[in-house]
């Protein structure tokens, strides 16, 4: 194979630059070791930020998050939710913060306009009565799905390919050049050579690794970050802590549900990153200062992801570490077509494809500059279906008799699984019923996968789509994913669900045991 | 008529599962007054297949043909399993006599005989079982012979397909087919549902219809699967006429819940303990339990449809379940019991409730924890003493047993069940002549 740009993640980032250098009408491939958003971009917590969070320690990260919020809020609307934000301090948080943020707001050109407690609890009663100051920035929830795949689906309609499940595992490398990149499918296809004028590495948190393979040391460290999804939406706006970040300081609307976050903590390996109990706790009790009714409410996931942090390690504290992000061109390791860029926040993720690509289309001698911050991101059918309260819409306006509903916490009729089935094998794919669950809600409410996956799979093998077993090792699999978003945040109802779900699955299905039980 | 509002009734059993269904059909059994509080909804979970004991050890995964064997091996390994604490001929009592109430109530069980069996679930997987409905057991015989099999199943029906099971038990036998038809009157409904069609089933007309839809395809097949739809009360009714105008065995094949077995188990369970005399409260559940100063009675007063009664009985049996049942409360920092209170062994932290893969081979730990009891089924307080003298506990919530992955959760209702109701007739009796 061969191509101009070789691009490796498909992240946020990678997909914004496939797109960004398609639009300039340079070729390029993508390769995703997994599936799109696999890493950091699927697993945070989908703010846009206004900027306000940074102004006090960063304050060229606050003014980059609101140029980027604004364009974005123009171009891509249809990923986002334009909900606005609440500052908020409780009783015992520093009063110095409080009474200095208007400041670092507006000198980081922030609108944020402080509202009376009162009418803030009026307006978002799960504000705590020991509420003290509020202040109104223009955050925005983004859903960072719908963003990679429908810039993704754009780059594919100007020219760009993907190869997803496509794991790079070699650089030939010829004097300062590298000449091709070889590459293996988790399908078990034979290794691929692509030959590539550029290559970029936009692996996130893999970065280092990418780039030590290409003989270029990187310096970054990582912090995990976990986050927890509520059962149920508990506020309209984006609420943060008003003071300096720290943990469990936001509480994001998710379409349906709330997501509540964060942690940091600095990890040492990217293998095994999951959320456990003592985080899910944490968060769950510095939370509720904010927002008493975190203390009560039922959680239905964890999730945890990690932030790829450019420079050494540090203090104790990732938070230290810069979360702005880092373009290498590689030219101090003798390399001249090789570039990295890595770091950054989801709000960035366009400005940061914007000069990845500025970088290769100077090497390429291209001149056609960047539009993706005037060109709107086109809407795409088959990428629509992540957008919580979609399905329900759709499937009212237009239930017909061959469109049955396979989930029913979150109502995704068939025709949902059959239009991403179908973009799937269009691009030469085999889509996986996890595959699936990652465009569409199935999976996503408070059964979590219990009812609807086996649903799915029925609905898959009625169709032809699936044959043998193939199923029955689906549906293990995708339990297998949800459940590493699960065990953290089982206790009341939702442990209640889980047992439900071990007993169809364990009890009546056996299928733990399929091995011994081979049909 | 002794149990009535204001009197004192022998057993009040708390919960209405399988565990509950079970106590206050054994006590009535043995002429015990007994009034059960609580809804039968658990029951519509239940596959009605009456699994004993299947798997063990469990990290093993060693599934077994003689439950009686397996119960063997139990008791060498786990003498605290609530089933390791009963006598296998009383367990095997206690089950006839569950089936024989059933059979009672219009729910025919094929006979029980000594041996586990394997039917085929709705997503192909094998199940190991005990007791099986006589709709489903033409499935055992067909699985062990792999004979010429159609499968039939109706559009719409969402959690059942036909071709899903012949693909997936397909490659090792060639003679399994499948067929999915319209379920006549409903082929212009999108979504259909098993207990609808289950009791449309029970109408003559459109019974003859489906079986006419059915018989042109059945070719060379010696038996038919179908999900399981064939009927509500009038199951047996339907599952012979199915069979007398198709000329063949058939079977039905669980589904997931809320299933039509589960329907038929609610059902019958209800009938037959209403029937043997016991009064039941069935919108009802218990707010708190209190002793009497004389130690003779406990008082149980309920919430719920029945909110300000009082109900006095001289031997409780608490069949209150785990999580799903509510018998059991998972705080965020620990799980409790959710009506007195009592101790649960439980791991020592959250962080040890669940492992990390949700088909570890192990289990989850949780799942274990529950309720102490002394032998004779009355759970301890946290003195390790027996929290009153006539308070029982039975089925799931009892400690050292993960029903779901042993496959042994009637097994352990049932059997529970009978050795505490037993132990309260022993107790009351005591009590009349001491």
């Amino acid at each position: 194979m061969q191509t101009q740009v070789l691009i490796i993640g498909g992240g946020v980032t990678g997909t914004a630059l496939a797109r960004d250098l398609a639009l300039r009408g340079v070729d390029c491939i993508l390769v995703e070791k997994g599936d799109l958003n696999a890493g950091a971009s699927g697993r945070n917590h989908g703010l846009l930020h206004s900027g306000a969070r940074y102004v006090a320690g960063d304050r060229d990260a606050a003014m980059e998050c609101r140029a980027e919020g604004e364009i974005l809020k123009r171009v891509a609307a249809q990923a986002i939710e334009d909900t606005g934000g609440y500052f908020v301090a409780v009783q015992g948080d520093d009063e110095r913060y409080i009474a200095d943020f208007p400041g670092y707001c507006e000198r980081s050109g922030i609108d944020a306009r402080r509202v009376d407690v009162a009418t803030a609890r009026a307006l978002e009663p799960a504000l705590s009565e020991q509420a003290i100051a509020v202040f109104e920035v223009p955050d925005a929830a983004i859903d960072p799905f719908r963003l990679s795949l429908e810039s993704m689906a754009h780059a594919r309609s100007l020219g760009a390919r993907l190869l997803r499940r496509s794991r790079v595992v070699g650089f030939e490398r010829e004097g300062s050049r590298i000449r091709a990149v070889r590459v293996q499918s988790l399908g078990g296809a034979p290794e691929l050579r692509i030959e590539a004028e550029q290559v970029v590495n936009a692996a996130g948190a893999w970065a280092r690794d990418v780039a030590l393979l290409a003989g270029a040391p990187l310096a970054m460290t990582y912090s995990k970050g976990t986050l927890l999804v509520t059962h149920e939406r508990l506020a309209r706006r984006v609420v943060n802590r008003l003071r300096r970040p720290s943990n469990a300081d936001i509480m994001m609307p998710g379409g349906t549900v709330s997501i509540v976050g964060t942690t940091s903590t600095p990890v040492a390996a990217l293998d095994d990153i999951h959320p456990t109990t003592a985080e899910a706790d944490l968060i769950v009790e510095e939370a509720a200062c904010m927002l008493p009714a975190l203390a009560a409410t039922r959680y239905i996931r964890a999730y945890a992801g990690v932030r790829p942090l450019v420079g050494a390690a540090g203090g104790a504290d990732a938070r230290a570490v810069s979360r702005g992000f880092a373009l290498f061109d590689h030219e101090d390791h003798g390399l001249a077509n090789f570039a990295t860029i890595t770091g950054g926040k989801l709000t960035s993720c366009r400005l940061m494809a914007e000069r990845a690509a500025d970088l290769v289309c100077r090497r390429l001698g291209v001149t056609q500059a960047c539009v993706t911050a005037t060109t709107p991101l086109p809407v795409a059918a088959e990428c629509a279906w992540t957008e919580p309260g979609r399905s329900p819409r759709v499937w009212m306006r237009a239930h017909g008799l061959e469109d049955t509903l396979l989930c029913e916490c979150e109502m995704v009729p068939a025709s949902a699984v059959d239009a991403i089935y179908a973009a799937l094998r269009a691009a030469g794919d085999t889509p996986t019923l996890t595959d699936i669950g990652l465009r569409s809600r199935v999976g996503k409410g408070a059964c979590q996968g219990a009812f609807c996956a086996p649903r799915a799979v029925a609905h898959l093998y009625n169709r032809g789509d699936f044959q043998a077993r193939r199923g029955l090792d689906e549906i293990v699999a995708f339990f297998g994913e949800r459940w590493r978003g699960q065990h953290a945040v089982l206790w009341g109802e939702q442990l209640a669900q889980a047992e439900l779900m071990e007993a169809l699955h364990c009890g009546l299905f056996g299928e733990e045991l399929r091995e011994e039980e081979s049909p | 008529m002794t149990g009535a509002r204001g009197d004192i009734c022998d057993v009040a059993v708390i919960g209405a599962g399988m565990a509950g269904m079970s106590a206050a059909l054994f006590a009535a059994e043995r002429g015990l007054s007994c009034i059960q509080v609580g809804n039968a909804g658990s029951l519509l979970f239940a596959s009605g297949l009456l699994d004993f004991l299947g798997v063990h050890p469990v990290p093993e995964r060693q599934l077994w043909q003689s439950p009686l064997e397996a119960l063997a091996a139990l008791g060498r390994d786990e003498p605290d399993h609530p089933l390791a604490r009963l006598d296998a001929d009383l367990i095997r009592s206690a089950f006839e006599s569950f089936v024989t109430a059933l059979g009672a109530a219009g729910l025919a069980y094929a006979p029980l005989g000594e041996r586990n069996r394997k039917l085929f679930t709705s997503i192909g997987t094998i199940k190991t079982t005990y007791g099986v409905p006589r709709s489903m057991v033409a499935g055992v015989r067909v699985l062990e012979q792999r004979s010429p099999c159609l499968l039939v199943d109706f559009r719409g029906l969402r959690e059942f397909s036909a071709a899903q099971i012949a693909a997936t038990l397909g490659r090792n036998w060639p003679g399994l087919r499948q067929q999915r038809i319209e379920f006549p009157g409903y082929e212009a409904v999108p979504e259909l549902y098993a207990a609808h069609l289950a009791r449309a089933l029970e109408s003559g007309e459109l019974r003859a219809r489906t079986i006419a839809r059915i018989k042109p395809l059945l070719g060379d097949a010696r038996s038919l699967g179908v999900p399981a739809v064939l009927g509500l009360a009038r199951a047996s009714e339907v599952h012979a006429a199915f069979e007398a105008g198709l000329g063949l065995p058939v079977f039905e094949i669980p589904t997931m819940p809320t299933s039509v077995p589960g329907l038929r188990l609610r059902t019958a369970l209800e009938t037959v303990v209403s029937a043997r005399g016991v009064l039941r409260r069935r919108q009802a559940s218990v707010r708190g339990l209190s002793f009497g100063a004389d130690a003779a009675t406990i008082t149980l007063e309920l919430d719920g449809a029945a909110a300000g009664e009082r109900v006095h009985a001289r031997a409780v049996v608490l069949a209150t379940g785990r999580f799903t049942g509510r018998g059991l409360t998972a705080e965020r920092k620990q799980v409790r019991e959710s009506i007195l209170g009592l101790p649960v062994h439980q791991p020592a932290s959250r962080a040890a409730w669940h492992q990390r893969d949700f088909l570890d081979p192990s289990g989850h730990a949780i799942n274990r924890a529950g309720l102490l009891t002394d032998a004779a089924w009355r759970p301890l307080d946290a003195q390790g003493r027996p929290a009153w003298k006539r308070l029982y506990a039975v089925g799931s919530i009892l400690a050292h047993q993960d029903w779901m992955r042993s496959k042994c959760g009637s097994g352990l209702a049932i059997a529970t069940a009978w050795g505490a109701i037993e132990q309260v007739a022993r107790d009351l009796r005591a009590t009349a002549t001491g």
